[in-house]
């Protein structure tokens, strides 16, 4: 049998009809082992208050939607525990650095515009045909790119990231990882249309290695490190086109 | 068209100087900032007028002398602007040219005293 | 009653961020290292300078260095370094590409362990060479 206990559940609460400033509210949980802080959000919405507005959807840290700040921290609250901080009372806030639309969802316009600016997509040199085979890549080339691949554009990386708080324009964690996954891949030919987006000044040159955004990442897609691989990537990028003949790329 | 950033000329400055004071950084300021001074682990004399003459006028030693002063403050200006944009100042295109010429100055400084140093 | 603006956003402001996670705190001090690591830099440079202008006014530099407010500066200066050093070798894997030794990719814990070393033995050489000339 799984005890029930009570916890407190302080959830930050932001209207845009009638509030020009979000404010917290407090509720009383009953909550059991195995629950998440996302179920106990669910519970809110169930029983105490049905206006409470949080995004969900897989439950199993997959999604990517159930993002936001438990006790200052960014996390997927469907990953996250209430007994870890029982007998404390958890306070959950919208993620940090995003414009928020009521209560715990906030709008990620401007990542989708980031995302589509790095091309996430493979772009072959040339397009093989079913009858031509599959690409082949050796276990090394996949390891290139593949923890990179993992990501589930959540944004605990962007809330993580003091820089995007700070400079709107920076291309940000995740979408600078996913820039890296395609130009890693020895099946993509697309990294010299991607270079561009790294050697400006809000690309990799907007971070300044917090690494947080690796620390938060519940997929250990370790963005700090795509984006300052890069760093070397740009450096050479920046020096080398002064070797190659007038014109070249 | 995005503008390309001149910060890889900088960052390279600035990770070279970075890996040069993290490499023997404490030692050195431990060295001349402490045990010479105090005389504790090293005698006073270790830092005397000939021997620091002599290390000056040393090819190896005036580039040594140079690289250290030269790579620690171009690494120490470029880190010191990041540092006023996250205190939410605008850092200004002016500000970062004071911050890089400070550093070149800097450079020119030593430069110039090593030389005036002679061989 | 005014139509209710759906479009209103509520965006936190970014005023002490940095004292909103011990892990931003840490990231502020390593930072801060470069003040120290550029007034390091001013007091070498001063020393030049003094070598320049002869034995008695580079003894001056000397005695200077010795006063209890320039050890006190020396101490958090060697501190600071010292920090900036660890977390320089800490993130030093995230600047790197992979690096693949027979198939396998070198692990962090060793890239982070071999700068260590390499600082280790190169200040063990750098006080050996002082040392070395004690008259
Ligand atoms: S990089 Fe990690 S933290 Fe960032 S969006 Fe992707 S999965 Fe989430
Ligand atoms: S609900 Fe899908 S990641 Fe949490």
């Amino acid at each position: 049998m799984t005890t029930t206990r009570i916890i407190e559940i302080e959830c930050q609460r932001f209207n845009p009809q009638t509030d020009s400033e979000p404010h917290f509210q407090s509720y009383q949980v009953p909550f059991s082992e195995e629950m998440s802080v996302l179920q106990g959000l669910q519970y809110i919405k169930d029983h105490l208050d049905g206006s409470l507005t949080f995004r969900w959807s897989c439950r199993m840290a997959i999604c990517g939607s159930c993002g936001s700040m438990v006790n200052g921290v960014p996390q997927l609250s469907c990953h996250t525990f209430l007994r870890d901080y029982f007998p404390d009372k958890v306070r959950i806030e919208p993620l940090n650095h995003f414009p928020v639309l009521r209560d715990l969802a906030i709008d990620q316009t401007d990542f989708l515009a980031k995302l589509e600016s790095v091309k996430p997509y493979l772009i072959p040199d040339t397009e093989k045909t079913p009858a031509q085979g599959t690409y082949l890549q050796t276990p090394q080339q996949m390891d290139e790119y593949y923890q990179y691949s993992e990501c589930i554009n959540c944004l605990l990386c962007y809330a993580a990231c003091p820089q995007y708080g700070l400079n709107k324009e920076f291309t940000g964690p995740a979408a600078l990882a996913l820039l890296h996954r395609y130009n890693a891949d020895s099946r993509d030919a697309g990294s010299a249309e991607r270079m561009e987006v790294i050697n400006g000044e809000n690309g990799v040159w907007g971070c300044t290695l917090v690494s947080y955004c690796s620390e938060v990442c519940p997929k250990g897609v370790d963005p700090a490190r795509a984006i300052n691989q890069n760093k070397i990537n740009s450096t050479k990028d920046y020096f080398l086109r002064f070797l190659q003949p007038r014109g070249g790329k | 068209m995005i503008r390309r950033s001149n910060k890889p000329v900088f960052w390279s400055l600035f990770g070279a100087g970075g890996m040069v004071s993290a490499l023997i950084g404490p030692m050195l300021v431990f060295v001349t900032g402490i045990a010479v001074p105090l005389g504790f682990l090293l005698p006073h004399d270790a830092l005397r007028y000939e021997r620091m003459l002599a290390l000056a006028h040393n090819p190896a030693g005036k580039l040594a002398l140079a690289v250290v002063i030269s790579l620690f403050l171009f690494h120490g200006c470029h880190r010191f602007y990041h540092c006023l944009h996250d205190f939410g100042i605008h850092v200004t295109a002016g500000m970062k040219a004071a911050c890089h010429g400070f550093a070149a100055a800097g450079t020119a400084l030593a430069v110039y005293l090593l030389l005036v140093i002679g061989f | 009653m005014p139509a209710p603006n759906l479009l209103n956003r509520y965006t936190r402001p970014m005023e002490g961020w940095w004292r909103r996670n011990p892990f931003y705190l840490w990231y502020m001090l390593r930072e801060a290292s470069c003040v120290f690591i550029i007034a390091y830099a001013l007091v070498l440079l001063c020393g030049l300078y003094r070598l320049s202008q002869g034995e008695a006014a580079f003894n001056g530099w000397l005695a200077a260095l010795a006063t209890p407010r320039s050890i006190a500066f020396h101490g958090i200066t060697a501190m600071m370094v010292l920090y900036h050093a660890w977390t320089w070798f800490k993130v030093m894997p995230k600047t790197l590409p992979f690096i693949h030794i027979g198939g396998k990719r070198m692990p962090d814990a060793a890239i982070v362990t071999s700068g260590l070393a390499a600082a280790v033995v190169l200040s063990a050489l750098l006080f050996v060479l002082v040392w070395s000339g004690r008259s």
